[in-house]
C-alpha cells in the first residue's frame, strides 16, 4: 500500500482515475520512462467497469462476463509497469498550475505534477422520480458494484426501471448469478428509435450490435419487460412499491437507471471548459485531438471526456499518455498515435445509436411539482422553477436561493437536473445558464487531513510569532 | 435487501449502532451493513428523513455514518476493519457528539 509519506514531492505524470483510462494512460507513460502516479480513491484499481477486478469474490467468471474480465489484463499490465499506485487515495484538489492535493489515510500532500491526465470516469445520470430518496431504491450501478466488489446479490423483490446497456447488463449478470429480478421497466421512449435509426448501420458494424442482442434475449427470456412512461417509489419510511403508468408493483428494493455520465467535478473545479451536448443531455470537457482540455498541462482521458465506454476509455488513456511524452521525453520512441486513434474510432462506432435510442425522456429528466432534485438539501423542482421566476438566472445563484447542490454530494446528483429546469424554464439552451461553479476540496477532507501537511521551516516561520 | 453469493470468509466482526455484525475483509462499511440487513446509514440533516446507500461509488453521500469517532464518512469508501464502530447519523450533528 502506497502511504502518502512514501509519494514524491512532483511527478512528471499524475494520473487521476484507475479505471480503464488511467491504468492505460499510466502504464503507458511509465513504460516510456516518465515518473508516474496513479491515485485513485477506491479501495484498489479498475474504476467502476473493473470494479473490484484484484480481489472480487465473484470467481465463476461467467457471472460477470468476459468483458469484465478483460480488465483484469489492464490492471496487471499497470502494477507492472513501474507506476506508483496509490489507492484510498482521495483528489480532492486540482488546479492549472498542476498542484494535485490528495489525501490518503488521514494524511495529505500536495504533488507538482508536469502533466495530469484527468481519468475520473462518469457516474449515473440524475433519476429524479417521487420517491427514489427511499431506503430501498438504489442505482443499477450500486447493485452492480456489490455483485463486482463484495460478492451480494439483491434477495427479496426487487424491480429494476429505466434505459441503457448497463441496465440489461446488470439484469444478466444478476440471473447469472442465481438472483430474481420480478419485472423491468422500460422507461426509453418509443420515439427515441426514429433519431436512432438513422445510426443503425453503425451501429450494425460495432462490437455492441450481436452483444447486445443476445443480452436482451437472455434477460427477456427470463424477466417480463413492461414499457412505461411514468415512474414513482412509494413507501413511507422505505420502498414498498412502484408505481408506473396506473399500476402497482410490491417492491423490496428498486434499482434505478438512464444512462451515464461524465463526472465533472475534479475537471469543472480545475477551471477546464466545458460545453452542453444535446445529443447526450450533459456538460462535456472542450478537448483537442490528444484529450488536451482549455487548460495547459491537463488532458482527460475516459468517460468523463464523454461517454464511450470502457475499451474506448483504455484507448483515450493512452492517447493523452502519447501526448505526455511526447511533451517531456521526446527522444522516446512511442507507439504510432494515429494508429491508437483508428482503434479509438472503432470503439466508438455505434455510440450515436446508443445514445439516441436510450436518451431518457424529459418526464424523468425534468420532474413536475414536488420531486425531489437536489438530494442533500431536499430541494424540489417546483421550488427551482418557482426560484426561474422570480428571476434566478442561473445554478449559483440557485445555491443563494435553495441551497441547492451545497450539500455533501456538491451538486453530483442533482447538478444536470438543476441546469435543465433552469434552462427549460427560461426558453434557453443548458449551455447558456451553465453548470454550478465547482471548487476544491471536490471531497471532504477534515482540518485534521489539511493539518497533515508537510510545512517548510520558512513557511513555518511565516506564520509564528 | 443483499445476500451473499458466497458466505465464506465472513470472520471479521463489527459493530453498528452497538449490535455486532459479521463482515468479510474486502467489505465496504456500506456493503457490510447491507448485507447484514441494516438499511438506514443517516436521517438527513434537513427533514430527518432516513437514508441507505444509494450509489455505492463515492459520489451521492447518502451512505454517511460515523466511523470509530469520525463523522460523516462515505460508508461505500472505507474498507471494514476487525472491531470497528459504525455509529448511524441522525439528523444534524449534536454539539459534543
Amino acid at each position: 500500500m502506497t502511504q502518502a509519506s512514501d509519494l514524491a514531492s512532483s511527478y512528471d505524470l499524475v494520473v487521476i482515475g484507475g479505471g480503464p483510462a488511467g491504468l492505460a494512460a499510466a502504464s503507458l507513460a511509465a513504460r516510456a520512462g516518465l515518473a508516474t502516479v496513479l491515485f485513485d480513491e477506491n479501495p484498489g484499481v479498475g474504476g467502476q467497469i473493473y470494479r473490484g477486478i484484484t480481489s472480487t469474490p465473484v470467481t465463476n467468471r461467467a457471472v460477470l462476463g468476459e468483458d469484465y474480465w478483460a480488465g483484469a489484463e489492464l490492471a496487471a499490465d499497470a502494477k507492472a509497469s513501474g507506476v506508483v499506485i496509490a489507492t484510498g487515495a482521495t483528489v480532492w484538489s486540482l488546479d492549472p498550475s498542476l498542484q494535485v492535493g490528495v489525501t490518503i489515510g488521514g494524511r495529505t500532500r500536495v504533488i507538482q505534477a508536469k502533466r495530469v491526465i484527468a481519468a475520473t470516469g462518469a457516474l449515473e445520470r440524475p433519476f429524479p422520480i417521487p420517491g427514489w430518496t427511499l431506503p430501498g431504491v438504489m442505482t443499477v450501478g450500486a447493485a452492480q458494484t456489490a455483485l463486482k466488489a463484495q460478492g451480494l446479490v439483491p434477495k427479496g423483490r426487487t424491480v429494476m426501471a429505466g434505459a441503457g446497456p448497463l441496465l440489461w447488463l446488470l439484469a444478466a449478470q444478476l440471473l447469472r448469478a442465481g438472483a430474481r429480478v420480478e419485472a423491468i421497466l422500460d422507461t426509453a421512449p418509443r420515439v427515441n428509435w426514429l433519431r436512432a435509426l438513422l445510426h443503425a448501420p453503425d451501429f450494425a458494424f460495432s462490437p455492441y450490435w450481436s452483444k447486445g442482442l443476445a443480452l436482451l434475449r437472455e434477460v427477456k427470456a427470463k424477466v417480463p419487460v413492461i414499457r412505461t412512461a411514468t415512474l414513482a417509489a412509494l413507501g413511507d419510511d422505505r420502498l414498498r412499491e412502484v408505481a408506473f403508468d396506473g399500476r402497482r408493483l410490491p417492491a423490496d428494493l428498486l434499482l434505478l437507471h438512464q444512462g451515464v455520465v461524465p463526472n465533472v467535478n475534479l475537471a469543472m473545479a480545475a477551471g477546464i471548459e466545458h460545453r452542453w451536448n444535446e445529443r447526450r443531455l450533459c456538460f462535456e470537457p472542450v478537448l483537442d485531438e490528444d484529450l488536451g482540455s482549455s487548460v495547459p498541462g491537463i488532458a482527460v482521458a475516459g468517460d468523463g471526456a464523454g461517454i464511450a465506454g470502457g475499451t474506448a476509455a483504455a484507448e483515450r488513456g493512452r492517447i493523452a499518455a502519447l501526448a505526455a511524452v511526447r511533451a517531456l521525453k521526446p527522444e522516446v520512441a512511442v507507439p504510432d498515435t494515429q494508429a491508437v486513434r483508428q482503434k479509438l474510432r472503432r470503439e466508438e462506432r455505434g455510440r450515436a445509436f446508443l445514445d439516441w435510442l436510450y436518451r431518457p425522456g424529459e418526464q424523468l429528466r425534468l420532474p413536475a411539482g414536488d420531486v425531489i432534485v437536489c438530494r442533500c438539501e431536499e430541494v424540489t423542482a417546483g421550488q427551482v422553477r418557482a426560484a426561474v421566476d422570480l428571476g434566478c438566472e442561473g445554478p449559483n445563484q440557485m445555491k443563494a436561493f435553495l441551497r441547492c447542490g451545497m450539500g455533501p454530494c456538491q451538486g453530483r446528483l442533482c447538478g444536470l437536473t438543476v441546469s435543465e429546469l433552469i434552462a427549460q424554464r427560461r426558453g434557453v439552451s443548458p449551455d447558456v445558464v451553465g453548470h454550478y461553479r465547482l471548487r476544491p476540496p471536490v471531497k471532504p477532507i477534515t482540518l485534521g487531513e489539511l493539518a497533515s501537511l508537510p510545512i517548510s521551516e520558512a513557511e513555518r516561520r511565516a506564520v509564528e510569532r | 435487501m443483499f445476500r451473499r453469493l458466497d458466505d465464506s470468509g465472513v470472520t471479521l466482526s463489527l459493530t453498528v449502532d452497538g449490535k455486532p455484525i459479521r463482515a468479510r475483509s474486502g467489505d465496504s462499511v456500506a456493503a457490510a451493513m447491507l448485507a447484514a440487513g441494516i438499511e438506514r446509514c443517516r436521517a438527513t440533516p434537513v427533514s430527518e428523513a432516513p437514508r441507505a446507500p444509494y450509489c455505492l461509488m463515492g459520489v451521492c453521500f447518502d451512505c454517511l455514518v460515523t466511523i470509530d469517532g469520525v463523522g460523516s464518512r462515505q460508508a461505500c469508501l472505507v474498507p471494514v476493519r476487525d472491531g470497528m464502530a459504525v455509529e448511524t447519523q441522525l439528523g444534524k450533528r449534536q454539539a459534543g457528539r
